[in-house]
């Protein structure tokens, strides 16, 4: 039985039970990772998982039931089940539901990719971690860790107004890290960032980011942190780079644009969002230099697709335009229920999983500044990179982050290099402080987001560049 | 065919594909997970899935790899050997394998209610529909979910086990004009969830939340419920009690030692609830205790780190152990003077519905100034190796003047070392009944009663 197949009996079996909207996705996803410490492989590990999940809308409710099976008689039965607990959720009604509208599509999509990263032999991937974790060790860190992690997806959509899409994505990305340990703390430096960098691309990704070139510098550099002055506590001039932008991208815009965190729809876990939608297209989010992007279109980038798990084609929108506030993540319900006019934003973490609004690229498009540039004109701040820790409340406005490193920026010049640096704000005050933002872009991939229950992992995209932020406070500790 | 003649059909396919030589263990897992969830008031999402999956390692010639797969039928399984073989010759050289668990006894684990176990989505909007009835008019979202795992484990060594296990939480907060109350609570039988009572709690806490004023940053006194205790033991396990992080030098925990208060027990106990009474790699799980009156005692293991450190598996093989560490996962903190009995403390005084247990009363009763805290959100470790956490406030602050709390606060954002909050001389009270908070996983559950702290690290307001 093939995918469009086992999707079709199970949108039919929903409607024959009384569904008056059913979708389904089959998906076969195949996951490879490898990890190295200190120079030994620690772990390879290559799962496989098949199986499909369906999804009925009766009355104004909705069920999702999913099964690991493809069989005629396996599908229809879910497609009976999903339509049974739609049916139980109308013990708790909430107010009706529509969809927005989107043209029923057949069509079929594909991730670009060179090289097959699951054809690359694993011997290779194996001595190019062993090599890198290696180099670590003999230049100083206490623990040297890399990694790499590949997904090989397809999947097949059925809707039952007509849809029919299949699509084949690849992603695939790496990382190490130095760790050195010292008296009562450890330090971390990392390369591209702490879990690595990834897209939806082939090998060709890992490749060109030459870890082993990158290794000793990190191991140095780790235990160079030991020793080196505590960030300053204060308010001062901070510039980030692109990495730790990405990351306050992904928690300080791209999740407060979610609809569905908007409409409450996330309230008891993941939290709501400190946007008002009436406020939608005249609130000022940031400064004029912010122009943010939800663009699943980018090539390579992360969170890219064809179509999303709705069937929505993958379209390039405007989330915050010159500083202003000017669109959301949304998905065909939620759309409705906020009178907007599209969806596209809907993925689920595998076929055992309910689709929801999820990111898909959100990031900046690019400034008229070098990083070198912002240095320059800067009089007196700190500059921070790489993600260390984060941590923002549950409506999206006040956050703290740390990086693993900062350096002292006095009289336009780097200087001494600075441990544990952290910085806190709330959001719209801190994107409000940017003036100057560099052109040098690059698709940042978060292949961990979490979100929903049952949890599900996320794969997203931040185009991002070093920035400048006035009066930011930094240095906050225990 | 049951989950052990499934795992011994792969054990059996290992040694015909691969030879008598090589050392494998596979682990069968069906898991029937359920999940409800409401938000406005109103059921919007409501899941199920069965799902089925085999875990197989194999160690030839020196050399480890693991595999995973969802599709049982003979050709399925057949893949899944072939390719885990295939990894397997093509891996590097695994010089710290540790081998596979010997046959031993494997106690059997605590009985299954079956009716959680076959529990229906109408049964679970049944809770919810008590809990959104509950809260009278104010905005009600959470969940209500059922899980139910069946599972077997063998390994060409000849050992082998079996277990099932199941588990149901409800977790819901009641909204009040921008202010959130918060109950949760996790079972072996759904038949414990009251979803009323639950719904009443939460309702009675927000109400009392509402209209919070802004205190200053600084260091106060706490009384945390057992939400937030819930926080720190989660914590304390990813990063301290984890045998991977010790060996690495990356935790804070040092074996012997009094790091905690006296007041202080902890001890991980999977046969407490519901569970399955064996780990990732066939070892039979077991009580550890991690700290005695204050003492640190034990860090947990997997075959792999226990043989690095010499002290062999504790029982907490795990997906992702080799990333993340083995942990425990079923923590307790273990009550002050014995179970079940509560003191009697002043209910409801002050704010009304700030306080909702007598429990936490008798702990609030104790205290001059300070803060009653519900819960803690977005915790983030700062330094692994002090466990200095920052992180939030959630779904209630209280500011508590001699004994009794007289105004709502704003949340707070705070950065704290968890240890040394717990340290000696730090703990002030415990309280008498642990409540068990689920985890994001089924499977995973900390149990605690309310904590009084001597000091609590607010570093700046929530709001700014």
């Amino acid at each position: 039985m093939t995918g469009f197949d086992a999707a079709s009996a199970a949108v039919q079996a929903a409607l024959d039970a009384g569904a008056r909207y059913a979708d389904a996705r089959v998906m076969h996803r195949r996951y490879e990772s490898m990890s190295a410490r200190n120079g030994d492989i620690e772990e390879l590990t290559q799962d496989e998982s098949i199986g499909l999940g369906v999804r009925a809308l009766v009355g104004s409710s909705w069920g999702f039931h999913a099964v690991p099976e493809l069989s005629d008689a396996a599908a229809r039965d879910a497609g009976r089940r999903a339509a049974a607990i739609a049916t139980a959720s109308a013990r708790v009604p909430g107010p009706p539901i529509d969809l927005v509208p989107v043209e029923a599509t057949v069509a079929s999509w594909a991730s670009g990719c060179e090289v097959d990263p699951l054809g690359v032999g694993l011997s290779d991937k194996g001595d190019l971690l062993v090599r890198a974790t290696a180099t670590m060790r003999e230049h100083g860190a206490d623990l040297a860790e890399g990694l790499y992690q590949i997904w090989d997806t397809a999947k097949w959509f059925v809707s039952s107004e007509g849809h029919r899409i299949d699509q084949r994505i690849r992603e695939c990305g790496g990382g190490i890290s130095a760790t050195s340990i010292g008296d009562g703390e450890t330090q971390r430096r990392s390369y591209p960032s702490y879990r690595g960098q990834y897209g939806t691309t082939g090998w060709e990704l890992v490749t060109s980011l030459d870890l082993a070139a990158h290794a000793a510098r990190i191991a140095e550099e780790s235990r160079e942190l030991l020793t080196a002055p505590e960030c300053p506590s204060g308010e001062t001039d901070l510039i980030l780079g692109g990495e730790q932008l990405a990351l306050q991208i992904h928690e300080s815009v791209g999740h407060a644009i979610e609809l569905d965190r908007i409409l409450g729809w996330e309230a008891a876990f993941a939290g709501t969002s400190w946007l008002d939608l009436t406020r939608l297209g005249t609130l000022r989010y940031g400064s004029e230099l912010m122009n943010v992007t939800i663009d699943p279109t980018i090539p390579g980038a992360l969170g890219s697709f064809g179509f999303d798990d709705e069937g929505s084609p993958a379209v390039k929108r405007d989330a915050v335009r010159e500083g202003r506030w000017v669109g959301v993540l949304a998905g065909r319900d939620s759309a409705a229920v906020a009178g907007l006019d599209y969806g596209g934003s809907v993925r689920a973490d595998g076929w055992a999983r309910l689709p929801m609004v999820r990111m898909t690229n959100v990031g900046l498009e690019p400034g008229p500044h070098t990083l070198d540039e912002i240095i320059e004109a800067t009089d007196d701040g700190v500059l921070m990179d790489l993600n260390r820790s984060w941590s923002i409340d549950d409506k999206r406005l006040n956050f703290q982050f740390g990086c693993e490193v900062g350096w002292e920026v006095k009289k336009g010049r780097r200087g001494r290099m600075l441990r544990n640096p952290t910085y806190t704000g709330i959001g719209p005050v801190f994107w409000r402080s940017m003036d100057m933002l560099s052109s040098e872009i690059v698709p940042w991939g978060t292949p961990n987001c979490g979100k929903g229950q049952p949890g599900q992992t996320g794969h997203t995209g931040h185009p991002a560049a070093p920035a400048r932020f006035r009066n930011v406070r930094v240095g906050v500790r225990a | 065919m049951s989950e052990l003649d499934l795992a011994g059909r792969v054990v059996e396919l290992v040694r015909r594909l691969a030879g008598p030589g090589t050392q494998a263990e596979v682990v069968v897992s069906r898991a029937d997970l359920a999940l409800t969830r409401f938000a406005n008031s109103f059921i919007h999402q409501n899941v199920a899935e069965s799902a089925t999956t085999v875990r197989l390692r194999l160690h030839v010639d020196g050399r480890t790899a693991a595999g995973s797969g969802s599709l049982v039928d003979p050709d399925g399984l057949t893949a899944l050997v072939e390719r885990t073989l295939a990894a397997t010759r093509l891996a590097p050289p695994d010089p710290a394998w540790p081998g596979l668990t010997p046959p031993a006894p494997v106690p059997a684990g605590a009985p299954v209610d079956e009716a959680t176990a076959a529990a229906s989505p109408d049964e679970r909007a049944a809770r919810v529909r008590a809990f959104v009835d509950a809260v009278e008019g104010l905005e009600a979202a959470g969940y209500c979910r059922t899980a139910h795992r069946a599972g077997a484990f063998a390994n060409s060594a000849g050992h082998s086990a079996v277990g099932r296990s199941a588990e149901a939480a409800m977790d819901g907060i009641a909204r009040a004009a921008g202010a959130d109350g918060v109950a949760r609570h996790c079972a072996d039988r759904l038949g414990d969830l009251d979803g009323g009572a639950l719904g009443a709690r939460a309702a009675a806490k927000a109400r009392a939340a509402a209209d919070p004023v802004e205190l200053p940053p600084g260091r106060y006194e706490v009384v945390l419920e057992p939400a937030a205790v819930a926080d720190l033991l989660q914590n304390l396990a990813w990063y301290g009690f984890n045998g991977k992080r010790y060996a690495e030098r990356q935790s804070f925990a040092e074996p012997g030692t009094a790091q905690f208060d006296p007041a202080v027990t902890l001890v991980d106990d999977p046969l407490h609830a519901s569970g399955l009474p064996y780990d990732l790699e066939g070892t039979p799980r077991r009580a550890l205790t991690l700290v005695e009156a204050g003492t640190t005692g034990a860090v947990a293991h997997d075959r792999r780190s226990g043989a690095e450190a010499g002290t062999g598996s504790t029982g907490h093989g795990m997906v992702g152990a080799s990333t993340f560490g083995p942990l425990p996962r079923n923590l307790r903190l273990l009550p002050t003077g014995g179970p079940a009995e509560v003191a009697a403390g002043r209910l409801s005084a002050g704010v009304t519905g700030a306080v909702a247990d007598p429990d936490t009363a008798t702990l609030v009763a104790g205290m001059a100034r300070g803060l009653l805290v519900s819960d803690f959100w977005y915790t983030r470790v700062l330094d692994p190796k002090q466990l200095v956490v920052t992180g939030l406030t959630r779904n209630g602050v209280w500011l508590v003047e001699d004994g009794v709390p007289t105004r709502a606060v704003r949340d707070f954002r705070f950065t704290e070392s968890y240890p040394r909050a717990m340290g000696p001389g730090r703990v002030l009270g415990l309280g008498r009944a642990p409540v068990r908070q689920p985890d994001r996983m089924d499977g995973f559950w900390w149990e605690a009663p309310a904590m009084r702290l001597a000091s609590w690290n607010f570093t700046g307001s929530a709001s700014g």
